[in-house]
């Protein structure tokens, strides 16, 4: 009797892991034996053995691995990717061609500055239209990504204050806040004071001045907030804060809603952040490489980070001499792969294009907001900015939640809102569209919400099994954290076989 | 508009569906005075071709490794990248999706980040990594801060090498600043270029938190971490070890081995170009004891519904998203791509490359050095074994860089900015990207 | 829902058996509806204090952390040591194999904030009434 092969799924379905693939003695390496080096005498027990469990694979073996695993990836230039607070907008293919350019890709962060002139005028200009676009005076572009702006900006806040002998312990953040903000402020050693917005989903002046006083360092803002909505009373906020000496912090996440609308550093804002991987269209890689550049208004400039970059008699220069720094956050100069593509996004887009950008964020936003807003509840019924929240409160009679509409909508072959964020809207689902969607894909990605409501409606269960037709279905989350299994190890790999779970 | 596709006729219909007949009415709620002054005075966008030119020329204003010999290294290394790397890493699923927070959609990048994860075990000799972190400097600094929430609040002093990278020794600074319970010490180095075990056994004592030392260290050298594991574990303080040469894991004994609590470092040497030093990525394992305490991202394995293997990111409580003010850091990024461009060099290396790879690195550096030393009155600096990098002493420093210069050659990193006591001492850098002419280039440049 | 007599109750979703002046403290059965599967539990160390209102450990579902407060102040005899490992027990059995600590409580005063069963009954019911309530009212101001 002739043995059947299993049949497997042609198409999405995932390779094994490197380490149960290839064979014994195979590489992917080739180097030609070479006579000129003899090798290194260094003391063997210095030296290990080969690396316990590494992969063997030859090139293709291992080329294909991947690629197969790309197939299993939802990603902008394949599906719409409405991602509430991340601006999933296109990243621009010449943005990618230049940064690959030998003169940016192969320079060393160390060689000598007459060496680097062309990169250092690139991060010089940079940092001037950055300060330009959010109307502050000085920018510095070390921080590696926005948590990491953040960080710096309180610890300019802090060794600001300190300096002026008014030392302070507290940060106001609003409940709407990102995770990011108070994380950042217990690491830098300031106690976290949350405060509600109001009704109308925005912080109050008067309730900032009821908390505000002589212990508050600072107010960290998210403007647009992460409802969508722009933070009309911000001035007089910044004023109550300003009254009682501290500072006000703007998170920048938010940024591409406010291109030639609005800039941050008329509206009281002393420092913020701004995603590069957010606004200027910098890849979000699966979660990283970003970059979170940190501007602030003149009276903070002597604490930004060394090096700073300068211009003197017409040449860069590195200037490490700023004895009030809050000294350096990170190796070299940040990661300027990224803000190789900033800068050309910026030079593609030019001011007017940038203004353009914002408003037409805005559009699509509001567009979605209205198209939906008969089938979905609202979070807060005020006009929105580039995102708008909904709730899954019209779908919860019917047993349907939040996590089930985003997991049918993969179904649909859209990736889903942000969801259950912000923490103050319970179900939250949070749609950021952008401007690079075509107002056609956003018509489809509507009438797949609608047809879920109806969904919801008429067969719950569809919608709470969901998703159907992904490589894989919803995944045992509680399983993964009961017993954290992080790594292979040979062991596991063998009784996983014998379970028939490859 | 460049990458906005809506038509006059588009911008229309939407307006009409909204119920309003300008778009300025949108954002009509932002306060006049903030709208007025909004104009962005930035010049006009520019043609892709012209966008190109502009990159081109600033690009051309700086010396690439591709027309220049470098020897440099000191945290950021020029090593070959194969094209199926970036070939990988182009691909669009991988390079502009999100962090994989719907993970039936994402088990591309997480299958990718379970086996990054996975390779940084191996590599270091520990039982748990994590996805990643921003550099290695940033690794170093949150290295302390999670060893800061494992001991017990009577132990806050920090001991650091000053074989430490000058940049990784000055983050720890900055982010232990604001903790105003941690003190820093830094611990000399002796005349073998590591550090010196003497004095570091006598400042250990029981308000000891963690020490972190270089491995190898800022000078090429490798540090005797067993010994000093032994003198941590006597003390109870953690050891921290960094590496911002990763390669040399390949060859050496890994950090686990030596019972290292911690073992963080910088990864560009794995298939990163060397990007004016970033972006890279850091990593960062631990023991499998303290995995609740690590900072950043985590993917775990687990099954689907219909029982198929799947991975998802997991004990997300510690994060920022959650805990908020009580998570165990504020970081959100893995620089997930660079860990992916990790991940295929690594697979594509293997087992017997990656050591076949290390080894040409160390045969190259050691030979670059006797000959230094030999034909280009070069003096040794160190006597402590080393890898890749090494420091030697060359008179005349400065006249000899120049006229390395002059011959498109960065003979390496001069040591004196940071280590006063070191004059004219260069930091030197070999690697398989120098072939043997471009070594006898250096010899006869220095020699002068 | 289960709400066994004889055990007495906190608001925070604690309940406490009380044998002389030795409490078991673990957390209700609405509470662990309330969180879902749980995967990870913090207890205190035996020897340590804990102070009445003041939190003694945390329990984690995938997605949120939640601190347990203690119902009665006194120094930990015994902490439950199966369920680091196998924290679902307290989904599985949260008034038996899910208790959390044994406590030699300091003031046997403490016991006279707790709840009967027929008490935390009816606070939970009016508990679940808000939540409701609070529902209702939102839906019709969307429909305004």
């Amino acid at each position: 009797m002739s043995q059947r092969l299993p049949v497997k799924r042609a198409f999405g379905c995932a390779p094994p892991l490197l380490f149960d693939s290839g064979s014994p003695g195979r590489s992917g390496f080739f180097w030609p034996e070479e006579d000129a080096f003899p090798a290194a005498e260094l003391p063997a027990e210095l030296l290990r053995d080969a690396v316990e469990g590494f992969p063997e694979l030859g090139e293709l073996e291992a080329l294909r691995h991947f690629t197969q695993l790309s197939h299993l990836n939802f990603g902008i230039e394949s599906q719409f990717y409405p991602l509430g607070s991340c601006t999933m907008k296109y990243n621009p293919k010449v943005n990618e061609t230049v940064a690959r350019f030998p003169g940016f890709a192969h320079i060393h962060p160390l060689a000598p500055v007459p060496l680097l002139q062309g990169a250092l005028e690139l991060l010089y200009e940079l940092e001037g239209w950055l300060a330009e676009i959010s109307g502050m005076d000085h920018v510095s572009l070390q921080p590696s990504a926005g948590a990491q702006g953040e960080l710096t900006g309180l610890m300019l806040i802090r060794a600001y204050l300190a300096d002026c002998g008014d030392a302070r312990q507290k940060i106001i953040v609003p409940d709407t806040a990102h995770g990011t903000n108070p994380a950042s402020s217990t690491l830098c050693g300031y106690e976290v004071i949350q405060v509600s917005s109001n009704e109308q989903g925005v912080m109050d002046p008067a309730t900032v001045a009821r908390v505000m006083n002589e212990e508050v360092a600072a107010l960290m803002i998210t403007n647009p907030n992460t409802l969508g909505l722009f933070e009309k009373n911000i001035e007089a906020v910044a004023g109550a804060v300003h009254a009682r000496g501290g500072l006000v912090y703007l998170d920048g996440a938010n940024l591409n809603a406010l291109m030639g609308i609005a800039k941050p550093g008329h509206m009281g804002v002393d420092v913020l952040h701004m995603n590069l991987h957010k606004t200027f269209s910098t890849p979000h890689g699966g979660g990283g490489p970003g970059a979170g550049p940190v501007a602030v208004k003149a009276a903070l400039r002597d604490y930004l980070p060394v090096p700073r970059i300068e211009k003197q008699n017409g040449a860069y220069v590195l200037s490490e001499d700023h004895p009030k720094s809050v000294g350096r956050v990170r190796s070299f100069l940040g990661n300027f792969g990224v803000l190789v593509r900033a800068y050309t996004y910026i030079l593609s887009l030019g001011g007017d294009g940038l203004a353009e950008a914002s408003r037409m964020a805005l559009l699509n936003a509001n567009y979605i907001r209205k198209r939906l807003e008969k089938h979905y509840s609202l979070a807060y019924n005020e006009p929105c900015m580039h995102e708008c929240v909904f709730t899954d409160r019209a779908q919860h009679r019917f047993g349907v939640t939040t996590l089930d509409i985003a997991k049918r909508l993969l179904d649909y072959g859209f990736h889903p809102p942000t969801i259950y964020f912000p923490l103050v809207v319970s179900g939250a689902l949070m749609i950021e569209p952008t401007e690079t969607e075509t107002p056609e894909t956003l018509d489809a990605f509507i009438d797949a919400m609608i047809a879920i409501a109806r969904e919801a409606k008429e067969n719950p269960e569809l919608v709470k099994t969901a998703p159907h037709s992904t490589p894989v279905r919803r995944l045992d989350e509680a399983r993964a954290a009961r017993k954290p299994v992080l790594r292979w190890e040979p062991e596991r790999a063998e009784r996983d076989k014998e379970q028939g779970m490859l | 508009m460049r990458y906005t596709p809506h038509t006059l006729d588009d911008q229309a219909r939407m307006l009409r569906t909204i119920g309003i007949q300008d778009i300025k009415q949108l954002y009509e709620h932002v306060p006049a005075r903030l709208r007025e002054t909004a104009g962005i005075r930035l010049p006009g966008g520019l043609a892709e071709v012209a966008v190109r030119r502009r990159l081109a020329n600033l690009a051309a204003k700086n010396a690439a490794a591709t027309d220049w010999s470098f020897f440099l290294g000191g945290g950021i290394y020029h090593h070959a990248i194969p094209s199926a790397v970036d070939a990988v890493v182009s691909r669009s699923e991988f390079a502009t999706s999100y962090t994989p927070y719907q993970p039936e959609v994402s088990q591309g990048t997480l299958q990718a980040l379970y086996e990054f994860q996975t390779l940084v075990c191996q590599l270091t000799g520990m039982e748990a990594a994590n996805a990643g972190v921003y550099d290695g400097a940033s690794a170093a600094a949150e290295a302390v801060l999670m060893s800061r929430r494992i001991q017990p609040l009577s132990r806050r002093q920090v001991l650091v090498s000053r074989a430490l990278h000058p940049h990784y020794r000055e983050v720890i600074r900055t982010y232990a600043r604001n903790l105003e319970d941690v003190a820093l010490q830094e611990i000399r180095f002796g005349d073998s270029g590591a550090t010196d075990l003497e004095r570091l056994r006598a400042a250990l004592g029981p308000s000891t938190m963690c020490v972190v030392l270089g491995y190898p260290n800022f000078f090429g050298v490798i540090e005797d971490l067993a010994s000093a594991q032994a003198a941590c574990a006597r003390a109870g303080a953690h050891l921290i070890s960094v590496t911002t040469e990763p390669l040399a894991l390949g060859l050496l004994k890994p950090p686990g081995f030596f019972g290292a609590e911690i073992a963080v470092g910088e990864g560009q040497s794995f298939g990163v170009p060397m990007n004016l030093g970033g972006p890279g990525f850091g990593f960062f394992a631990t023991q499998r004891r303290f995995i609740r305490n690590l900072p950043g991202r985590l993917v775990g394995e687990t099954v689907d519904v219909e029982g198929r293997r799947g991975f998802v990111l997991t004990l997300a409580t510690r994060e920022q998203h959650i805990r908020r003010e009580r998570a165990t850091s504020n970081i959100c990024t893995s620089q997930t791509l660079c860990a992916l461009a990790a991940t295929v060099f690594l697979s594509l290396m293997g087992k017997t490359g990656l050591r076949r790879l290390a080894e040409i690195n160390a045969a190259r550096a050691h030979q670059a050095r006797a000959r230094l030393i030999r034909e280009a009155r070069a003096e040794a600096v160190f006597s402590g074994p080393f890898f890749n990098e090494f420091v030697v002493r060359v008179r005349d420093l400065d006249r000899a860089i120049r006229r390395a210069g002059e011959r498109r050659i960065v003979p390496g990193i001069e040591l004196s900015r940071w280590y006063p006591e070191l004059p004219e001492a260069l930091l030197v850098c070999v690697t398989e990207m120098n072939e043997r002419e471009e070594v006898e280039r250096l010899v006869a440049a220095l020699a002068g | 829902m289960e709400i066994p007599e004889g055990l007495k109750y906190s608001k925070e979703h604690e309940w406490v058996l009380v044998e002389g002046n030795i409490a078991t403290i673990g957390i209700t059965e609405y509470a662990q509806e309330e969180l879902g599967d749980i995967v990870y539990v913090e207890l205190p160390e035996v020897g340590e204090k804990i102070v009445k209102d003041d939190p003694f450990g945390a329990v984690e579902s995938v997605k949120a952390v939640s601190d347990v407060y203690a119902p009665v102040s006194g120094t930990v005899l015994e902490v439950n040591d199966a369920l680091p490992d196998s924290p679902e027990t307290i989904n599985e059995d949260a008034y038996g194999d899910g208790w959390m600590i044994r406590v030699e409580m300091s003031d046997m005063d403490d016991l006279k904030d707790l709840m009967t069963a027929e008490e935390y009954a009816e606070y939970i019911e009016q508990q679940k009434a808000e939540e409701e309530d609070e529902d209702d009212e939102s839906e019709e101001e969307d429909e305004e």
